[in-house]
């Protein structure tokens, strides 16, 4: 690893399998239920949240010896409502129609506790480079479980991926549908993106034991 | 001997490997194993799971059976072959061998499914965990073909026991650990994924479906339909059967809950073995009779009126809620389920009462999804051990208060 120490890659790589803010530390899970019963919306998503945490964390490190302690929580909200609503502008600015459908999930990343949680827990503590090595590396590990949850939901409830008919028209009766097969309707609804995280919780902890707690 | 002894044989040979679990849940569901204690032991019955599990079983044959004959007679009723039934229950024009090979032919194959998909997962799973193969698929395996449409595809029967096995009991520790009843997770998994498979007027009548794809294409003219009566009223439509009929279950419908005369002996079978609980099945009745006479106090009152689109089904006489649907058939087989249902008596009785109660509820004001007694029963599943807590709990404080006056 030329790029970054063994220190700082561990940053990066932890949250994206180990440590996920999604499945070990269960945190984020309102946003990732309610916006990934299709694809794109999910990578929008993950996306925005990547900006935010990854600049959040930076402003928060800088700024961290100067921010008295007992207004620190309004601080860091302060900032991550401007650096939301920057997304947000720039989201209905090159991609209404995307905006309209994230509609008020977009508003709420202030409240995703990831966000919240790594300014508390790392920014607070740590020099910019760092803050901003965790901040993305949570952020992924967070949007890599969007991007698969919304893939999986997209998939199996409507039969397309990214809005492309990859398992054929279920009006025409083209390709899989042809056979008889029919779209999940069970996927679309966000009890079913609570399963499917489970399942990868599942999995995950079966592949390593270490994680299972007692 | 030959059958028993191999088993015995291949039991021994893989005794203590991986692929144990799988050989001795045949052994012990075939014969009596080998190693049992025949001197004194301390059990005093032999109720083991595996009997409680064939006892409830056969409390089922019957229901299986009716529903065979009656997917023939709604088939052939609908194709206007054969003329409704005028009799009684015993009624020669219903119990014909024509009615029963449709049937069967229909049902074998979502028995099969069934318990073929079913069983697979707890065996796989019993071999990879190490554990003994559990008993509980063998009665979830019968209801789930009894509480389906007859025409559901196969496939989607195969993704529903696959995703309620694991789902709804594997992954909380297999029998006797899961939350939900498994079969109503089944049939709850199919409900909200296929909608168009599981509700309407064309899935409860073998046929009806592909006879409308035949309209469309133009080689036939005659629809087939059958509209349950839940459907019907839900719409505020009249309903053309009479009482008996919906009694003796010579309606359309899932494919084994049609008949309460038979639910009811199979009820009084299960509440005779002392397998299913009597209290559960009384309150859940009373449950229901109280809020379908609510709703028709609240229609007599003037309330509600014939353009509400409640209006049938509120109007509908209380206790005939009884003998629609699969009410009676959830609150005899599914809702005494000992698993997931409430444990103390007194609990049994709040568990049972508002199952009915909810079920009713759920039925009029949903008209979406005019069956509520799986939802209803789903839902008191969750809240069972809250019931329980608070029975046990009430019982510790009555008790410490009579031990504090004793010795005050």
């Amino acid at each position: 690893m030329g790029l970054l120490s063994k220190k700082d890659s561990k940053l990066i790589l932890d949250p994206l399998a180990d440590d996920n803010p999604i499945t070990i530390q269960v945190l984020g899970i309102c946003s990732a239920l309610a916006i990934t019963a299709q694809l794109k919306p999910s990578i929008v998503m993950a996306v925005s949240v990547i900006f935010v945490l990854g600049a959040g964390n930076v402003v928060i490190s800088l700024m961290r010896n100067i921010i008295p302690s007992k207004i620190r929580i309004i601080v860091q909200l302060v900032v991550v409502a401007t650096l939301v609503i920057i997304v947000d502008q720039v989201l209905k600015a090159y991609a209404y129609s995307l905006s309209k459908e994230l509609s008020v999930f977009i508003g709420l990343i202030i409240t995703n506790c990831i966000i919240m949680g790594r300014f508390e827990a790392f920014a607070l503590a740590n020099g910019p480079w760092r803050s901003f090595l965790d901040g993305v590396g949570n952020a992924l590990g967070y949007g890599v479980i969007l991007i698969i949850v919304g893939f999986f939901r997209e998939l199996l409830g409507s039969g397309t991926l990214l809005g492309f008919k990859v398992l054929g028209d279920s009006v025409e009766k083209t390709g899989l549908y042809a056979f008889g097969y029919e779209n999940n309707g069970f996927m679309v609804l966000p009890p079913m993106a609570l399963i499917v995280i489970g399942v990868i919780i599942w999995v995950q902890r079966s592949r390593n034991k270490d994680l299972i707690e007692d | 001997m030959g059958l028993k002894q191999n088993l015995h044989n291949l039991k021994e040979k893989y005794k203590g490997t991986k692929m144990a679990p799988a050989f001795n849940a045949l052994h012990t569901f075939l014969y009596t194993p080998n190693d049992t204690a025949h001197g004194g032991t301390h059990i005093k019955s032999a109720d083991d799971l595996k009997r409680t599990m064939n006892t409830v079983i056969m409390a089922l044959i019957p229901c299986l059976i009716f529903g065979m004959f009656n997917a023939g007679y709604q088939h052939y009723l609908a194709a206007g072959e054969i003329q409704a039934v005028t009799g009684g229950f015993f009624s020669g024009e219903f119990w014909t061998l024509q009615n029963f090979i449709l049937g069967f032919w229909k049902i074998l194959p979502l028995v099969i499914i069934s318990y073929g998909v079913g069983l697979g997962i707890e065996f796989l799973f019993a071999v990879i965990k190490g554990h003994e193969v559990e008993e509980g698929y063998l009665v979830t395996g019968m209801l789930v073909p009894l509480i389906v449409p007859i025409d559901i595809p196969w496939w989607m029967l195969i993704v529903a026991v696959a995703f309620g096995v694991v789902i709804g009991k594997e992954v909380f520790g297999g029998t006797g650990m899961n939350i939900l009843n498994p079969a109503l997770t089944i049939r709850a998994f199919l409900f909200f994924a296929y909608p168009t498979w599981m509700s309407g007027d064309k899935v409860w009548v073998q046929g009806a479906v592909e006879r409308t794809k035949e309209i469309a294409n133009g080689s036939t003219a005659d629809a087939i339909s059958g509209e349950t009566i839940l459907g019907s009223l839900a719409q505020s439509h009249h309903v053309d059967y009479s009482v008996m009929d919906m009694f003796y279950g010579f309606i359309p419908g899932s494919v084994g809950e049609t008949s309460t005369l038979l639910i009811l002996l199979g009820g009084l079978f299960l509440i005779f073995t002392k397998i299913g609980s009597w209290r559960i099945m009384l309150s859940a009745v009373l449950g229901a009779l109280v809020m379908g006479y609510i709703f028709n106090v609240v229609v007599d009152a003037g309330w509600i009126t014939e353009t509400s689109k409640f209006y049938g089904l509120m109007s509908t006489e209380f206790w005939h809620h009884l003998i629609i649907g699969g009410m009676a058939f959830g609150i005899v087989y599914m809702a005494t389920d000992p698993v997931t249902g409430s444990q103390t008596n007194k609990g049994k009785w709040i568990y049972g009462f508002l199952i009915g109660f909810i079920s009713i509820m759920i039925r009029v004001f949903n008209p979406a999804y005019p069956e509520g007694v799986m939802l209803a029963i789903l839902l008191m599943n969750v809240f069972a051990p809250t019931i329980d807590h608070y029975v046990v709990q009430v019982n510790v404080k009555k008790r410490l208060k009579r031990g504090k006056l004793k010795t005050a």
